[in-house]
């Protein structure tokens, strides 16, 4: 019973939170707060929903795997945001309006746009194109 | 290398505790119970035998506390921010001077600071002694007190549990 009624406010709360995050990508008024906001509050929303899911099983093998899958998220949920909002920032997304800039001058200076435009990331041989182009 | 070798025999003690007398139950909750009370006993043991890992491993469980109510309280800070009809936003771009060296020290300060209120990490410069962190509480431009607050609080602990070894 009690079991019960906790597994139901963590995964009640859990959800809660992801819909607010989802309210705030509507509404953010850039690409660079939206990332940071989805991130932080999406992390939360998967622990709560996680425990309560374990609440409920009460089960030591589920506990287990709750805790691997909460560390591979812990590790990589801000290391997808730090990579996407990098391509933002190389690639230059805008910024709101009211964004104090002054400090990524020395960071714009630093990136070399022409080497970056050049790069090959795929390596595609003459044969592949043309077939592409038929 | 204690901290491990206690979290290995807090596992073994689990698991003969619950083999040996029946009166305990064996769900999920008591069996999560009873690796935490072993893990607290050994931890405690070691004030003993080694205090220099006594230390560390309060630092880094009060490293986890600290992250897991930081997480908290930015997305609380978040939710506030999208049920509030006006904006606080003030957001600007930091450039934080970098303390810490290897690569490992840099992905765990990179991951704690997207997970923190209100900031979020852009790129670390190409010589890694700057990290460019997207903050979006930022008071009238005074950028200073956001880099002192990041340096203070979560570089700080880190440097303190990955660096001098051998210094409480």
């Amino acid at each position: 019973m009690i079991n019960d009624l906790f597994s139901a406010a963590f995964m009640l709360g859990g959800s809660i939170f992801m819909l607010i995050a989802s309210i705030g990508m509507v509404k953010f008024p850039d690409f660079y707060i939206r990332n940071s906001a989805s991130t932080k509050a999406v992390v939360l929303g998967v622990l709560l929903i996680l425990l309560g899911v374990g609440i409920h099983y009460n089960d030591t093998m589920i506990f287990i795997e709750i805790f691997a899958i909460l560390l591979f998220i812990f590790l990589i949920a801000p290391l997808a945001a730090h990579i996407v909002s990098r391509a933002a920032v190389i690639t230059e997304v805008g910024f709101w309006e009211k964004t104090g800039l002054s400090e990524l001058e020395d960071y714009k200076k630093e990136q070399d746009k022409e080497a970056i435009r050049n790069t090959k990331w795929f390596a595609t041989s003459e044969q592949d194109t043309s077939q592409r182009k038929c | 290398m204690v901290i491990l070798i206690n979290l290995f025999v807090a596992v073994l003690m689990t698991w003969f505790t619950q083999a040996i007398y029946p009166g305990i139950p064996n769900d999920g909750f008591a069996t999560l119970l009873l690796f935490a009370g072993w893990n607290i006993v050994l931890w405690l043991l070691t004030f003993f035998y080694s205090p220099h890992s006594f230390h560390k491993s309060r630092q880094i469980s009060a490293l986890v506390f600290f992250y897991l109510k930081e997480l908290l309280t930015a997305s609380l800070r978040v939710a506030y921010e999208v049920l509030t009809p006006q904006d606080h936003m003030q957001p600007a771009v930091v450039a934080i001077p970098l303390e810490a060296e290897t690569d490992f020290e840099i992905t765990l300060l990179a991951n704690f600071i997207t997970l923190t209120p209100g900031t979020l990490s852009i790129d670390v410069s190409k010589d890694r002694k700057t990290l460019y962190v997207h903050e979006v509480y930022v008071k009238a431009g005074d950028t200073e007190s956001v880099r002192r607050q990041i340096k203070d609080g979560f570089e700080k602990k880190i440097l303190k549990i990955t660096r001098n070894p051998y210094q409480v």
